[in-house]
Parts: structure tokens; C-alpha cells; sequence
């Protein structure tokens, strides 16, 4: 490197990959190496990342919807089953994505160690010496001053406050903007501790949802909830015991139906504490220690008394239906298999604001419970509860059962009965609402969080901050006038550069 | 409760605002096309000269209308329109918010509106700190008019309240961030197209083949480097602030939706346009990279951004399909 280079070079970016000594028997190994942290190959990486993450943008992932990966796999019964083997519904836990990013991440880290080095070491040297000829810096400037040399060198000092200066001789050498490689390295850095933060909160973070009534409440264990998510390193003893109640779900609508409000009041206790209240709503979770509960859906239950043939209660609950369509039309399912005689099931809607089209069909007009009713068809028979095979709580399985009034629907309004030949009675008392609740801990969440942070300023420091350089030379002999010289470098944004240079020199010159 | 008067009139000055670009689009293309035709008198004149020069018979000048002090002015004319149309885009969306009782950014034809805003705003602020020149006005209002009637006619929804996931504070610093990011990120995508454009007619003129029709466009242009250090001085800005964006949503979505982040589809787009803007940023400065391909880059990552906002909105289900 020449002279002028070495104090030119105004990056610690590394140099482009070198071949490796011959007879070097790690040299295969060495290249390999050099390849992937070059930045070429980080480049490749990165591209790749975005091209590998196309598929998780457009089609259907299992980790956000299931049912529709199911439903796309048998729509496309050639495609779907092939997609699936190359794991495009699982993107983003898919092996060579996994293989993307932590080459990606293999790659940065394996730059950031020697940057990191390099940039101390320039962070404790003092900037390089005066280039032999300034004149061929991308600005300069000289003069005549009727100073002596060391006033002349004095006044330039001055004028670069907020530099760091060294004086040689008759030289100075100045440097600013040192934070520029800072903040590019803090940014990288936290990517790397962003990760790190993912990768707690997979393994040992947890989420699991539960379906609750009015009136009800669950504790945060296990066994409470309908659908549990671990973390594949979660320890149950980590769950925070609290427990909640439903006290009241409220949901407002506008005119057109449109959703405004929901509101779920609860009653919340840690374990042995006293009950408190809180107002879950959507954007605004209860946090109880690490965990955090949050409101996540909603419908109608409607409250349903069922009666033997001799009058004896089988059921006084509340029946949770699924919404179907943004008038949360919804669908039920009861079955009564504790029934002296045959077992009877029945199957239906739920329609809050129930109108009836010409052709007798039921539905909602309004998300709302204005004109609550539920319609259902009943079956007596088997359910099939006591084969062994495990049933939903939200089909019925009539294979094995007779339709009532040959599959003809009666639509109940709230304190209306069915009477089933059987002689059980089915009464649909009123309406409640359920919420579903999500309870998620992640203990990788605060790292995450202080990683985006150092991102952020990391990456102003690294755009906005420029690093620049500037010398001055000071010479004449006795008698004759001070000649100074001025010289300097920036690699970003050299027209800026350039008028700061024109008021540092005008500066020096007062 | 929204209001349908300030409504209306925030829909009428938006269309003031549509009509005043293109007619501030129509001023820079006149200052264009003027400045072309003055260009040729000056290559007329200059081979009459080397004729002259040459000692052959003296050639009468040519009668081709003598360009005088007009071109400039159309071009001053052409800014202040476009000072005038962003005023009045301006008071539009904030009367919308007026209207709506709320930031004026709640649903696909707000946000449109506002990005749009933003990309006038920065190539105004380009203009005013000299980075480029005004005539280059003519291709930035085209697809701003463009992309600002198509929103107005695909997407217009009527002033009203938001749906609850939106009721967050948060809307107001996730989604202005987003606006601003994307506002410079669409202005830097087009510079980033002029740039390959320019880049074609130089090569196109190096190669001494006259171009054609786009690529001939590029004669109007500022010259590549001059495009080039300003779709990475836009894209140096974004990109932080499009950083910012995203992890302020993933803090709202940690709020809304219990997790920071879940590849939802709109995630996932982010996801892919902050990785493609980040790969301009490492490209332009790699060798073998710089240049051309790290303008198609930056052309990449403003498609990703596009499909972000307007295919994953209104094709693909997910927790931002609100509007």
C-alpha cells in the first residue's frame, strides 16, 4: 500500500478475498472461509433470504392458518402435496431457510470480529500522517499567511474543533466521524442479539388459547387450554400461576355493521392474591409477571336446558357456536348422550339478527344480538361418543342417528322448547357471549426489543455520520511568509464535504 | 362521528391537487421540450459555423425559431404549481383527518394519498437543497399523478372510524412512519429507473447509436452519477426510518396480537423489502455491484414494497386486510 493509500483509505471494509498461500495445507478450508464472510457472498445471502421468503408471502403457512394449508393441499392435488415436501407452507421453520439465515448470520459475524478489531485499533490510533502531496487530495487549498509556522498550525487547530487532531512537526493530521463504523457495527451487532432473542423466545417461550363463557374463568395451566403451543425448551413449571374470570364481553357495531368496540371484563387473581379487575380489549392486554393476556376473538353461546323424558336436568349451559360469516351467523352442536332412552344430538345456527330469505333460509343481518334465534335440526340415535374414536365438540357424527321431523329445522327463539318424541326437552334460555383469550410468555422479548433499538441508532450513526479526513502543512523558511497547505478526504457525500472544507479553511485563514 | 361535509370538500381538493400536478407535469415536459429544441438550434448553428470554418460557400443561417428566455419560465411555472398542489393535497388529508376524527391514514386510499404527499414533499426538498434539477419534475408527477387517480378511483373509501385492531396510538407512529419511508422509497425507485435510463443512453451514446424512444428520454435527464447519489441519498433516509416503522408494528402487534412477530403476509413483505433495501445499501458499495445492478435493486425492492401494500392487502388473507 502506498503512502498515499494507507492514508486514504478511509474504510475498514476487508479487502476483496485473497488466494491463499500455496503448499498451505488449511488453504481449501482458509478460502472457503474467506468466500463466505466476503461480502460478495453476504450479498448472495441476503438476496437469497428475500427471494427464500416469496413463497411464505403468498401462499398459505401452517403457522398462521392451518386450515387453509389443508384446504389449498386438496385443492391442488398435484401441486399441493409437492409444495408441501419442499416444505413451502412451512417457510419459515423450513430447513433451508434455517440453512439461509444461519449461513447469513455464520457469514456476518465472521466480518464483525476483524471489523470490531480493526476499528479499535483506529479508534486508538492517531489519524495517519500527511500525505506527500496534498494537491492531489479531492479538495485542497494553500496560502500565504504573515504568521509565524506555529501560530499558522495554533489558528488551523482551532478551526477544527470537534476533530481529533495530531500535530507532527510542522504537520497536523485530522480525523472526524469515527461513529459512522461504530454505528454500522453496533447495527450488526444487534442483529446478531435479535436473533438470539428469536431464538429464546422459540424455545423456551410459550402461547396457548382458551375458549371462555360469561360467568367462567380458566387458570393459567396447561390443562386449561382448548390449543397450547410450547416452546420446544419450555418447562411448565415456568408458567406464572394466575387465574381469570369472564365477568362480562361486550361488543359495539355501527350501523353497517361494521365492528367498534370489544370490551371483556375480568376478574384476575394471582395464586392466593386477592381478585382484581381489568378491561381486556383489543391493543390493550393484561400483563400479569411475564405473562401477557390478550383478547383475541369473540361469538355467542347461547344458554341451553335440557330435560330428561321424567324431567330430570341433563344440561343448564351455555353451548359456544362458531361465527361463521361478519354477521356471526354461527354454527352449534349439543349432544346429550346421558339420556334415559335413545341419545339425541342437535345441529344448527345461531343468528344474532336472524331474517329469513324467501326460500325459508336462515340468516343474520347484523353482527349485534337484536333478533337472536337459534334454528336446529335434531337427531336421536348413537352418537358414537363411547367408540373409542375422539370426536370434536363442534361435529356431529349421525351416521348411526335419525333425523326428527325428517331433518326439518325449527328455529327457537330465547324461552322457547322443543319437545322430541323421545320425550327430551331441549329449552334455549338466553344468550351469553364467549371470548377467546391467548396467554403468551416470551422471555426473549426485552433482548428483542433492546436489539431493535440498537438497530435503529446503529444504523443513523452508520448513514448520516460521515467520516472524513484533513491534513495541513505548514512550511517557509526565516523571513520569508508562512505557506499553508490544506488538504482533505471524505468517501460520503463529497459535495457536503467540500463546503465544509471551504468554511474550515476560510476559518483558518481569518 | 365522521363528518361529510369536510369530507367532501377534502375529496374535492385532492381531485384540485390531481389536476394541478399534471398540469405542473405538463410545465416541466414544456421546459423539456423547449430546452430540446433551443439544443438543436445550437447544433444547427454550430455546423453552419464548421461549414463556414471549412471555406466552403457561405450558408445563410437557418430558419428555425430562435429559443428565447421562455423555457425557464414555464419550468418556474411548473414548481410553483407543484407548491400549489402539494398545499392543497396537504389541507385534503388533513381535513380528511377532520373528517374522520382521527389520523388521516386509516385505510389503503388514505395511506395512497399520503404516500403520495411524501414523495412530492421529498422531491421538493430535492429541488430546494439543488440535488436535482426541477425539469426532472416532469418524471416524478407523472406516476404521482398517476398513482395518486388510481388510488382515488380503486380505493376511495368514504371518511369514517377505524376498526378496533387499528384504535392504538400506535397507528399514529407505525403508520406515519411507514407513509414516510414509502414516500421516499417509491420517489427513489423511479429516480433508480431514470438512473438505468440514463445509463442506457449513455451507453447507447458512447456506442455512437442514437437512441430510441424511452431510452432517448434520457437526453432530458440529469446525468447517471447525479441520479444515482440521489436515490441513495432518499433510500439512506428511508431505510431507518422504514426500520423504525416495522419495529414499531412489531410492538404494536405485540399489544394486538400477543406475539412481535408472526410472518404474517404484510410481515413477511416488510420483511422482504427491508432485506432487498438493505442488499442496495451493501451492494452499492461492493464492486461488481455497483451501479446498474444495485439500481435494479433498488427497483426490486420498491416492486416488494408495492406487493407489500396493494397485492397483500387485496389478495392475500391476513391480518392486515382491513381496508
Amino acid at each position: 500500500m502506498t503512502e498515499l493509500d494507507e492514508a486514504t483509505r478511509l474504510t475498514t471494509q476487508p479487502a476483496p478475498v485473497q488466494q491463499p498461500r500455496r503448499g498451505d495445507p488449511f488453504g481449501p478450508l482458509r478460502l472457503g472461509w474467506r468466500q463466505l464472510t466476503s461480502m460478495r457472498t453476504a450479498l448472495l445471502l441476503l438476496f437469497l433470504l428475500a427471494l427464500a421468503s416469496v413463497p411464505g408471502g403468498f401462499l398459505p403457512q401452517t403457522s398462521l392458518n392451518p386450515i387453509r394449508v389443508d384446504q389449498y393441499i386438496r385443492e391442488h392435488r398435484t401441486l399441493g402435496p409437492l409444495l408441501d415436501r419442499l416444505q413451502l407452507f412451512d417457510v419459515f421453520s423450513s430447513t433451508w431457510f434455517s440453512a439461509i439465515y444461519l449461513l447469513l448470520f455464520i457469514s456476518l459475524v465472521g466480518c464483525l470480529v476483524p471489523r470490531t478489531r480493526l476499528h479499535l485499533k483506529a479508534l486508538l490510533t492517531k489519524p495517519p500522517k500527511v500525505p506527500r502531496s496534498l494537491a492531489k487530495l479531492p479538495v485542497s487549498e494553500r496560502w500565504e499567511s504573515d504568521a509565524d509556522v506555529d501560530t499558522a498550525l495554533a489558528q488551523a487547530r482551532s478551526a477544527l474543533r470537534g476533530w481529533r487532531v495530531v500535530r507532527r512537526g510542522d504537520e497536523l493530521s485530522a480525523e472526524k466521524g469515527y461513529l459512522r463504523e461504530t454505528g454500522n457495527l453496533v447495527f450488526h451487532l444487534s442483529l446478531v442479539l435479535l436473533l438470539v432473542g428469536i431464538a429464546i423466545g422459540a424455545f423456551r417461550g410459550f402461547k396457548g388459547t382458551v375458549l371462555v363463557v360469561e360467568g367462567r374463568g380458566f387458570s393459567n395451566t396447561i390443562a386449561s387450554y382448548d390449543d397450547v403451543h410450547p416452546g420446544r425448551r419450555f418447562s411448565p413449571a415456568s408458567l406464572v400461576p394466575f387465574s381469570v374470570d369472564l365477568k362480562d364481553f361486550r361488543a359495539t357495531y355501527g350501523d353497517d355493521g361494521k365492528a367498534l368496540t370489544f370490551n371483556a371484563d375480568v376478574s384476575w387473581s394471582k395464586l392466593g392474591g386477592t381478585p382484581k379487575g381489568y378491561d381486556v380489549r383489543v391493543n390493550h392486554p393484561l400483563a400479569v409477571d411475564g405473562a401477557k393476556l390478550y383478547l383475541i376473538g369473540h361469538g355467542y353461546a347461547p344458554h341451553i336446558l335440557v330435560k330428561d323424558a321424567d324431567g330430570t336436568v341433563l344440561d343448564d349451559a351455555p353451548v359456544p357456536c362458531l361465527p361463521q360469516d361478519p354477521q356471526f351467523l354461527s354454527t352449534c352442536v349439543i349432544k346429550q348422550p346421558s339420556t334415559k332412552g335413545k341419545q339425541v344430538g342437535f345441529r344448527g345456527v345461531f343468528t344474532p339478527t336472524t331474517v329469513t330469505d324467501e326460500g325459508g333460509r336462515v340468516g343474520s343481518a347484523y353482527p349485534g344480538p337484536k333478533n337472536p334465534a337459534l334454528t336446529l335440526t335434531a337427531f336421536v340415535g348413537n352418537l358414537g361418543i363411547d367408540s373409542g374414536i375422539p370426536q370434536s365438540v363442534y361435529t356431529l357424527e349421525t351416521k348411526s342417528m335419525t333425523p326428527v321431523d325428517n331433518g326439518q329445522a325449527r328455529a327457537l327463539l330465547p324461552g322457547q322448547s322443543w319437545k322430541l318424541p323421545t320425550g327430551v326437552t331441549l329449552t334455549y334460555v338466553d344468550t351469553r357471549e364467549w371470548a377467546t383469550f391467548q396467554v403468551t410468555q416470551d422471555p426473549g422479548k426485552l433482548l428483542a426489543l433492546i436489539a431493535s433499538v440498537g438497530m435503529v441508532a446503529g444504523l443513523m450513526l452508520s448513514l448520516f455520520v460521515r467520516r472524513r479526513r484533513l491534513w495541513v502543512r505548514a512550511g517557509g523558511g526565516p523571513g520569508e511568509p508562512t505557506t499553508v497547505q490544506v488538504g482533505g478526504l471524505a468517501r460520503t457525500d463529497p459535495d457536503r464535504f467540500a463546503s465544509e472544507f471551504a468554511a474550515i479553511t476560510a476559518r483558518m485563514r481569518e | 362521528m365522521p363528518d361529510k361535509g369536510l369530507g367532501q370538500l377534502s375529496d374535492g381538493l385532492l381531485f384540485t391537487a390531481v389536476v394541478v400536478y399534471a398540469l405542473a407535469m405538463l410545465g416541466y415536459a414544456g421546459e423539456q421540450a423547449s430546452r430540446k429544441a433551443r439544443r438543436a438550434v445550437t447544433a444547427v448553428r454550430a455546423e453552419s459555423r464548421v461549414l463556414l470554418g471549412a471555406g466552403g460557400p457561405p450558408v445563410s443561417a437557418p430558419a428555425v425559431p430562435v429559443v428565447t428566455e421562455r423555457p425557464s419560465r414555464a419550468g418556474r411555472i411548473a414548481l410553483v404549481l407543484t407548491l400549489g398542489g402539494w398545499l392543497v393535497h396537504a389541507t385534503s388529508l388533513v381535513l380528511r383527518g377532520f373528517a374522520a376524527g382521527r389520523v388521516p391514514w386509516g385505510n389503503m386510499f388514505e395511506f395512497s394519498s399520503a404516500v403520495a404527499l411524501v414523495a412530492v414533499t421529498a422531491f421538493l426538498l430535492l429541488v430546494g437543497r439543488g440535488a436535482v434539477e426541477r425539469s426532472l419534475g416532469a418524471f416524478v408527477m407523472l406516476p404521482v399523478v398517476l398513482y395518486l387517480g388510481l388510488a382515488s378511483s380503486v380505493l376511495y373509501t368514504e371518511a369514517g372510524p377505524l376498526v378496533p385492531a387499528l384504535n392504538s396510538y400506535w397507528i399514529k407512529i407505525h403508520v406515519a412512519a411507514a407513509v414516510v419511508a414509502s414516500g421516499s422509497f417509491l420517489l427513489s425507485g423511479v429516480i433508480a429507473l431514470l438512473y438505468l435510463l440514463r445509463s442506457r443512453y449513455d451507453a447507447g451514446v458512447e456506442a455512437r447509436k442514437s437512441p430510441r424512444f424511452p431510452v432517448s428520454l434520457g437526453a432530458q435527464l440529469p446525468s447517471a452519477p447525479v441520479l444515482d447519489r440521489v436515490s441513495y441519498s432518499v433510500i439512506a433516509f428511508a431505510f431507518p426510518v422504514w426500520t423504525f416503522a416495522i419495529i414499531a408494528g412489531a410492538i404494536w402487534a405485540e399489544a394486538a396480537w400477543g406475539r412481535y412477530w408472526g410472518w404474517d403476509p404484510k410481515e413477511t413483505w416488510s420483511f422482504i423489502t427491508w432485506v432487498l433495501y438493505a442488499g442496495y445499501l451493501h451492494a452499492r458499495a461492493t464492486a461488481g455491484w455497483k451501479g446498474r445492478k444495485a439500481a435494479w435493486v433498488a427497483v426490486a425492492a420498491a416492486v416488494a414494497l408495492v406487493i407489500d401494500y396493494y397485492v397483500v392487502n387485496i389478495f392475500v388473507v391476513g391480518l392486515h386486510s382491513y381496508a
